[in-house]
């Protein structure tokens, strides 16, 4: 029988309906020209004025603070969250899951309202640290999400047998039970990492004066147009940085090798 | 002989169900101690008590004289190898073996020296550096038998350790388990619902059914003299007959009316009167099968009957024949070469014989348990 080329095809197709305006971008960040409407020759002038650009390069140094500690925090608080929802049982417990599932699908819009409120009637100042606790409250979810996953499989007569060995609860959890969710977390902590990376709406609402992240400032930026092929750079490099993390947290996630 | 792991008046509850009713069992030094039973009948329940995993609702567990009932997992003495072996799967042979002893701060070179003793133990010297996915399920079985002996503990505890294996392999591991018991010398109490495992490895044997203890005692004596209805059922095949005392022969035997038989004479292997209803196992290959009728003698039961079925195993040949209401399993071994026999056929007349000796009175019969002799293995 002759093999269809169908499957290819649709493969190509959608490859390209994913990939070609970030191969344009990409492309565009290499063009002499200040307008994508004409090619003039290659250039790495835009990567050489996006060093010269300090608010640039503050904000990229404000988004990684601020997705770094979210990711970390989320790390710890979504494994807690996780390890509360393994047991099936309670009414309770159903009520839970979906209050941790919820912001997965809550309108942006919706949480960066709700979180300004809070922290206003709290008295908190906007700043890099109000943006950070906006980011935990999201990415909490995707990493309990991740490390949910995790447990379903997991198997807990390892900690059983740890105890058995000798272990007190938290030498069991620290050298079994931690060690073998860790794929599982640090994949969660990655996914977290990116979404806090990129956030744009939440962090509009919680963001105070002079605390710009690079999504903020790059949108603030497209309205002046004059340095629009800079951001292109900067694109290019992200995309360069996502594509690595998000390889690093699929080999992580990846099932093992159960026997051979 | 002083008991060494006793387990007193224990009781455990989940919710309304009692898992373990009032048991009792003394355990000794050095033996290898059985809990043999059907799916449920609360033999793992008993073993993670005394592991520590779950607490007895009421009674108490003592160790060496010790009530242990109040400890946690990892201050007993005692190590478990579990069903799924749950080895370490982040850490290599090795360390999976040094887990307990690093946990224990063991000096490092007792470390090394315990852990490359238990890899000549277990022979997979050669396999230490691999991680427990690279194992084959016997290799796997022997790292958890090891990682929990390497502790030296005063017990060890085995929760069907071979059920995960295929027949051949758990054959050989229990061949090899037998041979680790008789080279450490520690107390090996084994949780299994297969009673070949359970007869072959086993010093003694408890037989458990729902919760409660139906009898203890060395696999012969299980098999030849099982108390109840549900160890004669459940340890081998047999056939239950049901009758009345009418006359004491002497002190040793008496005769008994069976329905549909005629009369037949029993052994008493305990206290009977005539007018007495009584219980008769008796176990198929003690039944001899014969074309021609036997010359009778005062103790030997002769009954004739129809052949109804015949399988054919090769060593040996079953068949079920039909004496009135009753249908009996009768196993013949081929001692000879079997196809010079004249062997009997389906729809024969046959005649079954024994002697008084070979049947034996069960102490407490339930209907129920005949259940057992004809639902296929649960696990084949």
């Amino acid at each position: 029988m002759k093999k269809s080329r169908l499957p290819f095809a649709t493969l190509l197709l959608v490859l390209v309906f994913f990939y070609l305006p970030i191969g344009f971008l990409v492309l565009n960040s290499f063009n002499n020209s200040r307008y994508a409407s004409k090619w003039n020759g290659f250039s790495t002038r835009w990567y050489e004025r996006l060093t010269e650009r300090d608010d640039l390069v503050a904000a990229l140094g404000n988004s990684l603070k601020i997705a770094t500690g979210a990711s970390l925090a989320s790390m710890v608080l979504g494994t807690a969250a996780a390890f509360a929802l393994r047991h099936r049982a309670s009414k309770l417990q159903d009520a839970h899951r979906l209050l941790v599932a919820v912001p997965l699908v809550l309108p942006d819009i919706l949480m960066g309202m709700s979180l300004l409120l809070l922290f206003i009637s709290f008295g908190l100042k906007l700043s890099l640290f109000t943006i950070t606790l906006a980011h935990i409250t999201f990415c909490l979810s995707y990493v309990a999400l991740v490390v949910q996953a995790r447990l379903q499989d997991f198997d807990f007569n390892a900690v059983e047998a740890a105890r058995d060995l000798g272990a007190t609860k938290l030498q069991a959890f620290v050298k079994v039970t931690l060690p073998l969710l860790a794929p599982g977390i640090l994949a969660g902590g990655l996914l977290a990492f990116t979404l806090s990376i990129d956030d744009y709406v939440i962090t509009y609402f919680v963001k105070g004066p002079g605390s710009d992240t690079l999504p903020t400032l790059v949108y603030a930026m497209i309205k002046k147009s004059k340095d629009l092929p800079v951001i292109n750079a900067l694109s290019s490099i992200m995309l360069l940085v996502t594509f690595a993390v998000v390889a690093v947290s699929q080999r992580l996630t990846r099932p093992t090798p159960s026997s051979i | 002989m002083a008991s060494y792991l006793r387990f007193e008046n224990v009781t455990r509850r989940f919710g309304s169900f009692t898992a373990v009713d009032d048991v009792n069992i003394d355990i000794q030094q050095g033996e290898t101690f059985s809990l043999l039973g059907p799916s449920g009948c609360g033999k793992t329940t008993l073993l993670r008590m005394a592991a520590g995993f779950d607490k007895p609702d009421a009674g108490r567990i003592l160790l060496d004289g010790k009530d242990i009932t109040p400890l946690p997992p990892d201050k007993r003495p005692v190590n478990t190898v579990f069903q799924s072996y749950a080895l370490f799967p982040h850490l290599s042979v090795r360390d999976n073996i040094a887990f307990g002893p690093k946990i224990a701060k063991w000096p490092q070179d007792a470390i090394t020296r315990g852990v490359d003793e238990m890899l000549d133990l277990i022979d997979l010297k050669a396999h230490a550096g691999k991680k427990p996915a690279q194992l084959s399920g016997g290799m796997k079985q022997r790292v958890a038998i090891a990682r929990a002996l390497v502790n030296k503990p005063k017990v060890l505890l085995l929760d069907e350790p071979l059920a995960a294996l295929d027949l051949k392999l758990r054959q050989r591991l229990l061949v090899e388990l037998d041979a680790i018991h008789d080279e450490v010398g520690i107390t090996f109490i084994y949780v299994t619902h297969d009673q070949g495992e359970a007869m072959s490895i086993s010093d003694r044997i408890a037989v458990m059914n729902k919760g409660t203890i139906e009898q203890v005692g060395p696999p012969a004596e299980i098999y030849e003299a099982p108390r109840s209805s549900f160890v004669a059922a459940f340890i081998g095949d047999t056939n239950f007959l049901d009758g009345r005392v009418t006359e004491a022969i002497d002190p040793r035997f008496s005769r008994c009316e069976v329905n549909g038989f005629g009369s037949i004479v029993i052994d008493n292997d305990k206290p009977v009167t005539p007018g007495d209803r009584v219980h008769l196992s008796l176990r198929p290959e003690k039944l001899l099968v014969s074309r021609e009728q036997p010359s009778s003698s005062d103790l030997e039961n002769a009954i004739a009957g129809k052949v109804e079925d015949v399988i054919y195993f090769g060593s040996h040949t079953r068949y079920w024949v039909r004496c009135g209401e009753w249908r009996l399993c009768a196993e013949m071994q081929h001692r000879k070469y079997q196809l010079d026999e004249q062997s009997p056929k389906w729809g024969d007349t046959v005649w079954l014989r024994w002697h008084a000796n070979d049947g034996f009175l069960l102490e407490q019969y339930r209907a129920e348990d005949e259940g057992l002799l004809t639902l296929p293995d649960e696990d084949s």
